[in-house]
């Protein structure tokens, strides 16, 4: 294999400070949106008593999913020891990190008491998931600035090994931490299941390498730089085996749910019923982010045209915000089962009387505020690549496989 | 090295005297005309103490308030509020957060920002009928319309 | 005695518990209890006394809000105010309901039935599990409450409560009670009128309402004085937990539903 040069990113000025121009804004109105909302108080927002979590969680959720799922490629590289991935680690760190920062803002920003966050960086509640999730998050943040020093310094070499193991051991235990906030929570039908911590994970592989080829592939195009067939092959191949275990592991946990008659109410909710759960499920989770692109990446032609894996990486993330709003708000919108083979008649706090789902709209300054983590992920990458040698020079096919270099 | 001393000395004076000027500057006294603490030589400590040392006591008791249920103690909130309010020209006791009170005035000339009242009640509220706590709080509130006569009446 | 002591405990009890138990058990219980009552608001409270409540559904009856009403105006929920430019709509899932008549129908059967939904009180409480910084937790005495000094307003409490017990503070407070103060951004709920507690009272807003209302539903007491009136009660008649599934041995118990 050819020695890998990196470059920072060459755009041209004008293009580079536009792009931050754009991203900025969108964070700027975002951040008057949190402002808006902190001052008001959270009746400003689509959220209730019933759908307590709304629009800035499925925000954070995905975008802390990603993360971890950005980092796959590194560990591909490091652990696995495929060559073709190496060049790409160290982007892939930078990814993760992004987008991981880029999700906590939005949580953290949504608390009821953003002000009082040092009140959950100093006191604990060492059974609370959220507290573990504390120092998951934190210790991921260590550990890849670790990992991209072990990637990009001549002293790091020795260490890379090292580190890239105790990055992907991070990195499964974080997203399992992620899932386990939903699947330990008994009270609702929903969740409590443990297939959701690993459904979490496999979701993430999908999700985090959907938007690392859609970083890559932009970042290469708008640079001119050299990104061949062979890398984008390997690249979309893999999206198709996440997407194709992403399907296995939703069928499961309805197989699971739907096996016995306890939770029958909640699936006909989501699978049938549901109305905007039950379209978001199907057209969204299943058929924009799983079945469509699962079909272009294996098609002998579209496979081959760059548009079209752009396409369907851009659908894997689509559908799988669609995923996490159905896990998220969908489970919460399905009324608590207080009294199972009973109908709640009248009640004075809407506990799904004559079990009507509850409502959620999510409102303007909600979206903004989960935009804005978006923007803060891609500000932070962009920087990232313009000031650091994070990107190769080129992805050309001779530089990715050796045997047509000769 | 000696001009560094001199300096140094003269800003730990400096120093000195702003921190102990700070009351006399502050005309020694925020207490609120017409509060039931106006007509008291001191508080439930003794002034400087509590100058200093209010947001201590206070926190600490809230600790054993909240999780132990201990609810005899002096240095409590609800206290200084029901001591410190102060009746306004309707008789009606006026916020001890309000512009001008005991509570916003000192703070705003330590610029000190609390966030206590955006939990706590900044007048005493009556308890429900047939609680305890009646006797307590009771007091204080009902010695605010007997205070505000007085001092509403003496007010230009 | 000791049978009935650990039927209501259900055994999970630290060494120290266990240590109390014992002394209740040698010592006559109401000597005990006679000095948790002989001082109000100057000890810490002691798991020598688990509140509680027996609720009986047949007494409760339909269309009578006596004990919301009661909680409300215990506790200044009755001065929520909708902000302005809310919808009522949305208002109306957003102010805060710390206890709530719901109306259940068996599907099978179409027996219908009353019942006032409020904070269970759960000796092993999924809200206190969850929630990071500890606000959400158990006292001694068995009250399962919010410390609003350190509730970061993270909501998982709120999915975590299989009993749809808690609020969201969605709104600035204005108007609030010396007794009970809250504020924007803190979740709540039910706490047994702890401020009564604390006072040595003897029972709750809501079952003090119940009763003036003439229909005595709601028994308040000391879930752990096996000669107090819940503990004849329960003892005597069937009575369930709601989602007795999660086996979360609740402190507030229903009879005939």
């Amino acid at each position: 294999m050819k020695r890998i040069v990196y470059r920072e990113w060459r755009i041209q000025p004008e293009r580079y400070w536009g792009l931050l121009a754009i991203l900025g804004a969108v964070a700027g109105i975002a951040g008057l949106a949190v402002l808006f909302m902190e001052h008001e108080g959270h009746w400003v927002t689509g959220m209730t008593n019933e759908v307590v979590w709304g629009m800035p969680h499925v925000f954070a959720v995905f975008l802390i999913v990603a993360a971890s799922g950005a980092l796959n490629v590194a560990s591909i590289g490091t652990v696995f020891g495929r060559t073709a991935y190496k060049p790409l680690g160290r982007l892939s760190g930078l990814l993760a990190l992004a987008l991981l920062i880029g999700g906590l803002l939005v949580l953290v920003l949504d608390l009821g008491r953003p002000e009082r966050l040092i009140v959950a960086a100093t006191t604990y509640n060492f059974r609370s998931i959220f507290a573990w999730n504390i120092y998951l998050y934190t210790g991921f943040v260590v550990i890849v600035v670790a990992y991209l020093w072990a990637l990009a310094d001549r002293k790091g070499g020795p260490y890379s090994k090292t580190v890239g193991y105790a990055a992907f051991v991070w990195r499964l235990l974080l997203t399992m931490g992620t899932g386990s906030i939903f699947g330990f929570i008994v009270a609702r039908q929903a969740y409590d299941t443990a297939i959701l911590p690993p459904m979490f994970i496999i979701m993430s592989f999908a999700y985090g390498l959907a938007v690392f080829i859609l970083v890559l592939m932009f970042a290469y195009d708008q640079d001119k730089r050299p990104l061949g067939d062979v890398m984008l092959g390997k690249l979309k191949n893999l999206l198709g085996v996440f997407i194709a275990a992403v399907l296995l592991m939703t069928l499961m946990y309805h197989l699971t749910k739907l096996y016995g008659a306890k939770n029958l109410g909640v699936e006909s909710f989501i699978l049938v019923n549901g109305g905007i759960y039950t379209a978001l499920f199907w057209v969204g989770w299943v058929l924009v982010g799983c079945l469509a692109p699962l079909g272009i990446v294996y098609h002998p032609v579209l496979g081959k045209d760059r548009n079209w894996i752009a396409a369907a990486a851009a659908m894997v993330i689509l559908g799988g915000f669609a995923a996490v709003y159905v896990i998220i708000i969908g489970g919460q919108s399905f009324p608590l089962q207080m009294f199972p083979g009973s109908t709640i008649l009248a009640s004075g706090f809407h506990d799904g009387v004559n079990g009507v789902p509850a409502s959620y709209v999510p409102s303007i300054p909600e979206i903004l505020l989960g935009l804005g983590g978006v923007s803060v992920a891609l500000i932070i990458t962009a920087v990232g690549v313009r000031v650091l040698q994070f990107l190769p020079e080129s992805l050309a096919d001779p530089v990715v496989d050796p045997h047509l270099a000769t | 090295m000696a001009n560094a001393v001199v300096r140094g000395l003269l800003a730990v004076a400096g120093l000195a005297w702003a921190l102990g000027a700070q009351p006399a500057a502050a005309g020694e006294n925020f207490v609120a005309p017409g509060s039931k603490a106006a007509g008291l030589t001191s508080c439930v400590e003794p002034t400087d103490f509590m100058r200093r040392n209010h947001m201590e006591v206070i926190k600490h008791q809230r600790h054993t308030v909240v999780h132990k249920g201990i609810r005899d103690s002096k240095h409590t909130l609800a206290g200084c509020i029901a001591c410190h309010v102060a009746p306004g020209p309707d008789q009606k006791p006026v916020s001890v957060y309000a512009e001008g009170q005991f509570c916003q005035r000192c703070h705003a000339y330590t610029a000190v920002d609390v966030n206590c009242f955006g939990c706590h009640a900044t007048v005493p509220t009556p308890p429900a009928a047939g609680t305890a706590a009646a006797g307590d709080l009771g007091a204080g509130l009902v010695q605010v319309p007997d205070h505000g006569v007085t001092a509403g009446g003496e007010r230009p | 005695m000791t049978q009935e002591h650990d039927k209501v405990d259900g055994g999970r009890r630290s060494f120290i518990g266990a240590a109390a138990g014992l002394t209740a058990a040698t010592v006559a219980p109401g000597l005990i209890l006679h000095t948790v009552e002989a001082a109000p608001r100057s000890e810490a409270v002691t798991d020598k006394v688990r509140w509680g409540m027996l609720i009986d559904t047949a007494k409760c009856a339909d269309g009578c809000s006596a004990c919301v009403d009661a909680c409300d105006k215990e506790n200044g929920l009755d001065l929520q105010v909708k902000p302005h430019g809310a919808s009522e709509a949305m208002w109306d899932r957003q102010r805060a309901v710390w206890i709530r008549k719901v109306q259940v129908q068996d599907n099978l059967t179409g027996r219908v039935t009353n019942l006032p939904m409020l904070c269970q009180h759960c000796e092993r409480p999924p809200c206190v599990d969850v929630c990071p910084t500890g606000a959400s937790f158990k006292r001694a005495d068995g009250i399962v409450m919010v410390d609003r000094h350190t509730c970061i307003g993270c909501r998982y409490c709120m999915m975590a409560c299989p009993y749809k017990a808690r609020s969201f503070i969605h709104q600035v407070v204005e108007e609030k009670l010396t007794a009970t103060p809250r504020g924007k951004g803190c979740v709540e709920s039910c706490n047994l009128c702890v401020q009564r507690r604390d006072n040595g009272e003897t029972s709750t807003a809501c079952a003090d309402a119940c009763a003036a209302a003439g229909h005595h539903a709601i028994l308040f007491g000391d879930l752990k004085d096996p000669n107090g009136a819940l503990s004849k009660a329960l003892a005597s008649a069937a009575s369930r937990q709601v989602r007795e599934d999660l086996n979360l041995n609740t402190g507030v118990r229903y009879s005939s539903l």
